[in-house]
């Protein structure tokens, strides 16, 4: 019975996995159906251009911050929302509604949000004074705001998804645990090292690991946002790889970027296996 | 002896405040496609320079004119209907190859069992990102190349994995003994499960049909990567691609098309919410 949707995963994930590994390494375009074999001739052309590696070091430095930002923000609201309070349930599916939203159309949202003539974030910022006269921003034209922006984005719709995924965890540290540490006279701060963080802990990986995997992995917000743009500052691996190996047609070097994105999501998946390994045995 | 209640109500306080401003966080960039999607054009594109106009409340009566627009005279039904079509095949699909996978992986015991189990559930953090290459080799390849058939073979690659981890876990929460006493009473093994276990697990998949439904409403990369004619492209492909026309955004009925695709899908997950989370924490909660 396990077989149609092991053939099909073998058919449909496994060996474009391992096509996209080989194509790396050839001169295939979208234009022929000629290919072959040039060895590390795309690596090496994209490693030494200037593009690919700010795209490298943007795709980290999107990934980690938001991250960052995500798992602090997400425990202070998986917290809040643990209490009980009138308005609970609507506060939840507002919270939630960003995961929910197709990403290209909430993306689009804010994009209209980070508009260069019509940005209410502007209007804002010259109403409480803090435009200086003749100042402005141009969110999506300028390579710092622009990746503030698309940080904002990601920490946006990824909140909810970690936040409810933490809730789910601190929900299922038994009262029992909490009485005994106050029997035992611990603090809240003491409470929340000794306890709630280690009982977390299987709970926040997974967190962070669907997390690190969705945004590293993600073109969608830069691709709407900024195109890569101001000239190719805030491209990400995925992003390039779309523009030179679909855009571009130049399918090998194409390639050769997206692989760039394996020994993140090689760690990410021992990890996964290890949390589970260990959520087993406790 | 007066702290402990002024230190409560400073901690009542922290809270509403937390909770205000997350979900005004979560909320503006809805509330704000709510409000550009029913104002008139001289309210709307006012410059951002005008303090003297603001911008979050209706300045002019609200109009219908965008909905009129975007339903009327733009390509949007012809995307919702393509995304449901594709939608409903790839449910099809994902239903019958999901089934009988998540059955058979929660009652095969043992090493095997668990290993592929996980070993399907890696298969998600694989990201279209890094396959849209090989496939759009293999489209041409099979010259599916700009056609909705590209993204029916293609979809199925990340529900497949999700569902079937979905299932499994809820095969597994249904006693062995069920199947067991229908064979006793003269069932075979394949009337059993169909006579009993799945009537048990319709929870199980509804929540399979929902999910592959909004995973296939949300996807965007293989939707822009494969659909090149404006007719055949989905809702989440056709909407920042084709609603706007060369430089000029029509921010209106785009914004209105935003905001009615994303809140019917926002309350089927929040309805759906905790089957949800059980299929992503892998077992990392018991």
């Amino acid at each position: 019975m396990l077989a149609p949707a092991l053939a099909y995963i073998l058919l449909l994930v496994a060996l474009p996995f391992v096509a996209a590994v080989l194509l790396s390494l050839t001169n295939s375009s979208a234009g022929s159906l000629d290919v072959s074999f040039v060895g590390f001739r795309n690596f090496r052309a994209v490693v030494g251009n200037p593009v690919f590696k700010r795209a490298l070091w943007n795709t980290f430095v999107f990934t980690f911050v938001s991250q960052v930002l995500v798992i602090a923000f997400g425990n202070i609201l998986a917290r809040a929302l643990m209490r009980r309070f009138r308005g609970k349930t609507i506060a939840r599916f507002l919270i939630l509604m960003p995961w929910a939203a197709p990403i290209s159309l909430a993306t689009l949202g804010w994009l209209w949000i980070f508009d260069s003539t019509f940005s209410v974030i502007n209007w804002v910022l010259k109403v409480v004074g803090y435009f200086g006269p003749g100042q402005w921003y141009y969110w999506l034209g300028d390579p710092t705001l622009g990746m503030v922006a698309i940080v904002t984005v990601h920490v946006w719709r990824m909140l909810p998804f970690s936040t409810v995924i933490l809730i789910a965890g601190l929900s299922s540290i038994p009262a029992e645990v909490h009485e005994a540490a106050d029997i035992d006279g611990a603090g809240t701060l003491s409470k929340a090292f000794y306890v709630t963080v280690p009982m977390m802990l299987p709970i926040l990986s997974v967190a962070l690991l669907f997390g690190v995997v969705f945004t590293f992995t993600d073109m969608s917000v830069v691709y709407l946002l900024t195109r890569g743009g101001p000239f190719n500052s805030t491209h990400v691996l995925a992003s390039l790889a779309f523009q030179d190996g679909v855009l571009g047609g130049d399918v090998g070097r194409g390639a050769a970027i997206a692989i760039f994105l394996l020994p993140v999501l090689v760690v990410m998946a021992i990890l996964t296996l290890r949390v589970s390994r260990r959520a087993e045995v406790a | 002896m007066r702290g402990a209640p002024t230190r409560r109500l400073g901690g009542l306080i922290l809270h509403r405040a937390v909770i205000l401003l997350f979900t005004a966080f979560a909320v503006f960039p809805f509330y704000w496609m709510a409000i550009t999607a029913f104002k008139q054009n001289a309210d709307l594109y006012v410059g951002a320079t005008n303090t003297q106009h603001n911008p979050f409340i209706f300045n002019q009566p609200p109009t219908l004119d965008h909905l009129r627009i975007l339903f009327g005279q733009t390509l949007y039904p012809t995307w919702l209907v393509n995304t449901l079509v594709i939608g409903a095949v790839v449910v099809a699909i994902t239903l019958v190859l999901t089934v009988p996978a998540g059955y058979a992986l929660a009652r095969l015991t043992g090493r095997w069992g668990e290993r592929l189990s996980i070993g399907i559930f890696l298969t998600y953090l694989v990201p279209p990102t890094l396959l849209f290459i090989p496939f759009s080799r293999l489209m041409s390849v099979l010259g599916l190349q700009n056609s909705r058939w590209a993204l029916i073979v293609i979809y199925p690659t990340f529900t497949v994995p999700f569902c079937t981890w979905l299932l499994m876990g809820f095969f597994k929460s249904l006693p062995r003994e069920i199947e067991e006493s229908a064979m006793v009473d003269g069932c075979s093994r394949v009337g059993a499960i169909w006579r009993m276990a799945l009537p048990l697990a319709a929870p199980g998949i509804l929540t399979v049909v929902i999910f592959a439904m909004t995973l296939v409403i949300q996807e965007f990369v293989y939707s822009l990567t494969f659909i090149s004619s404006v007719r055949l492209m989905t809702i989440s492909g056709g909407v920042p691609v084709a609603l706007v026309r060369g430089d000029v955004y029509y921010w209106g009925s785009l914004m209105a098309a935003c905001l009615i695709t994303s809140v019917p899908i926002a309350v089927l997950y929040n309805v759906f919410l905790d089957r949800f989370i059980a299929g992503f924490t892998v077992g990392a909660v018991k």
